[in-house]
């Protein structure tokens, strides 16, 4: 066990060292000097020399990325040109809305998807089973901002029972940041639990027929007992896999989500600062949204070891 | 030339296989509609597609204006046509140039064994980023532009495309005719196209229509947020971006271009289903 910990850390280790590198590579891919970009067209050659010393632009290819990972191993992301703060205070402080609208929408697919798709596999190839898969597939055809846009319109225009857009003010209480969260967390939430319906189905089918399954239902047990100790319990790893991949989904969408209903999200910071061309926060939240992700991959993999004996990295 | 001649032949098989689905002769025939739309808009549209008319703005859907106006008189329906030749277009490309990226790292992770873990480890961290932000991130360093998504969205699917060619060139690396045809001296790149690439087409297919699909909706979403395609061409993002803001008085602008992004995701989905099932039934596992 604890070396199947070792070399799945090592594993990690090496895929954020690659991370950071093409991360540190997008914006050297710009065309052009990435300062001068930045600053558009009005800006004089002094102003871009001195952004240019700022950014660490002035050295060879290898000092700056040898600068720029010591400045990343040491949770310095570099400062933001437009919001003139460093990118780390900047992310932090955008942080919570989007961990929230994630973890919502996350729980919202899964309460949706798990019950569906384990009574779509036991009543496999019946009207519910029919119903719930059509209704996976037009899910997962949905743009979750469009579904935004209609939830919007229709729950909080139309009826008034949640606020448009924001988050609420500094001091808002958890109630209305709550009443904030509630459309975009449905919209992503449902069109996520398209995937996660699909997967915890296909996994529930592959275990329902194998003989420990009928071994179990042969002692006599009660069918639930069957499908949810013996049956859902052998199909969690492909579900936690889908769950794992979800996640990334779900941040994915919460860029655009959070756009929509204005939530002040990392999601609405990075697309303001591809608006103003602010390279390091960009290069900022890449990195934290592509490592958090690593972190739950590697979070999940240790929950196979618990939830599987047999498995070895 | 027998190299040429077998997949062609294979192809009015799988064609004709597919349209015995009820369903994914459903998506060929919605899909088919929404291709001929795109390529006879200049035809079809009643409008050019930047034609403006205060006078007419914000119109009702009716007999003259089709799908209605938008906020500055421009036709709907013609815009729909328009933006669909792009969505179509860039969805296309990105398969195109994803499949290439993604053969070339795939083929060189599943056949040589040196390059397996290097090549694999990249694809990891490529995976480690969500599509759209990574996608939005290339973009803005590349500069706004039709050829720049494709090229950042291509960038982004290929990762996916590249496993699956990975997987299939690692069990057929094994097979006797790959292991005979390197015992009688045949050259690596000829081994590697004539019978590996050859036989991980499937899956690629199988893969290529679901990225296509999510290519759609990428591209969608980064018109939407103002971060892709020059906002004076239509796209259907561009034109929910817009109607968002007449979703009270002309809910048409934003409801019928998201109406037609579901619509041909959804058709590619059964497409993509129904090649699945024929094609990789080892995938197809009832999802």
């Amino acid at each position: 066990m604890l070396r199947s910990i070792i070399n799945r850390l090592l594993g990690m280790i090496v895929v954020m060292a690659i991370v950071v590198t093409i991360v540190f590579v997008i914006v050297r891919v710009t065309p052009g000097d990435p300062a001068a970009v930045m600053l558009g067209p009005e800006a004089t050659a002094a102003d871009i020399a001195a952004l240019r010393t700022k950014l660490g632009l002035d050295g060879s290819i290898l000092e700056q990325f040898g600068h720029y990972v010591l400045g990343v191993v040491q949770g310095d992301f570099g400062q933001s040109i437009f919001l003139n703060q460093p990118v780390t205070e900047a992310l932090a402080q955008r942080a919570e809305p989007t961990f929230f609208l994630t973890i919502f929408s996350l729980l919202i697919a899964t309460v949706i998807a798990l019950p569906v798709g384990i009574l779509s596999a036991y009543w496999r190839g019946s009207i519910f089973d029919q119903a719930a898969t059509t209704v996976a597939m037009f899910a997962a055809s949905v743009p979750s901002f469009w579904l935004g846009l209609l939830l919007m319109q229709f729950f909080a225009v139309k009826l008034g029972w949640f606020n448009t857009s924001g988050y609420g003010g500094p001091g808002a209480s958890l109630s209305e940041r709550l009443n904030h969260l509630v459309l975009p967390a449905l919209a992503l939430g449902l069109v996520s639990s398209a995937l996660i319906t699909r997967f915890t189905r296909a996994s529930m089918l592959d275990v329902l027929n194998d003989d420990y399954v009928r071994t179990a239902r042969s002692k006599g047990m009660s069918e639930w007992r069957v499908v949810l100790k013996h049956a859902f319990k052998n199909a969690l790893i492909p579900i936690l896999t889908v769950l794992g991949l979800t996640a990334a989904l779900l941040i994915s969408g919460a860029v655009v989500t959070e756009t929509v209903f204005g939530l002040p999200g990392v999601g609405n910071l990075v697309v303001s600062a591809v608006l103003r061309r602010d390279y390091p926060v960009i290069q900022g939240a890449l990195l934290v949204i592509a490592g958090l992700y690593v972190l739950v991959n590697f979070g999940i993999d240790m929950l196979y070891l618990l939830v599987d004996p047999r498995v070895r990295y | 030339m027998a190299a040429i001649s077998t997949p062609l032949q294979s192809e009015p098989g799988l064609l004709s296989r597919l349209i015995t689905r009820r369903t994914s002769l459903l998506g060929l025939i919605v899909l088919a509609i929404v291709a001929l739309a795109a390529i006879l808009a200049p035809v079809i549209a009643p409008y050019a597609p930047t034609k403006l008319s205060i006078a007419n703005r914000l119109h009702a859907p009716s007999l003259q204006f089709l799908f209605g106006t938008d906020d500055l008189g421009r036709d709907v329906f013609t815009r729909m046509l328009y933006a669909a030749r792009v969505s179509l277009s860039v969805g296309f490309a990105v398969v195109v140039l994803a499949s290439v990226i993604g053969i070339v790292l795939g083929l060189t992770s599943g056949f040589f064994r040196k390059a397996d873990a290097p090549v694999s480890r990249v694809i990891d961290a490529m995976m480690a980023f969500p599509d759209i932000l990574l996608a939005i991130a290339l973009v803005a360093a590349l500069g706004a532009s039709a050829t720049n998504v494709v090229i950042a969205l291509g960038i982004v699917y290929a990762p996916r495309l590249a496993r699956v060619v990975r997987a299939s060139t690692l069990v057929i690396r094994e097979l006797p005719y790959v292991e005979a045809a390197r015992a009688l001296g045949v050259p690596t790149p000829v081994i590697l196209v004539r019978h590996v690439l050859r036989n991980v087409t499937s899956p690629l297919l199988v893969q290529g229509t679901f990225i296509f699909a999510n290519a759609i909706l990428a591209e969608a979403g980064l018109s939407f947020l103002g971060v892709g395609i020059s906002p004076d061409i239509p796209t259907w993002g561009t034109m929910i971006s817009v109607g968002r803001q007449y979703m009270d008085q002309a809910p048409w602008i934003m409801m019928i271009p998201g109406g037609a992004i579901v619509i041909t995701v959804l058709s590619l989905q059964l497409v993509g289903d129904g090649l699945r099932d024929l094609l990789d039934p080892r995938l197809a596992k009832d999802i």
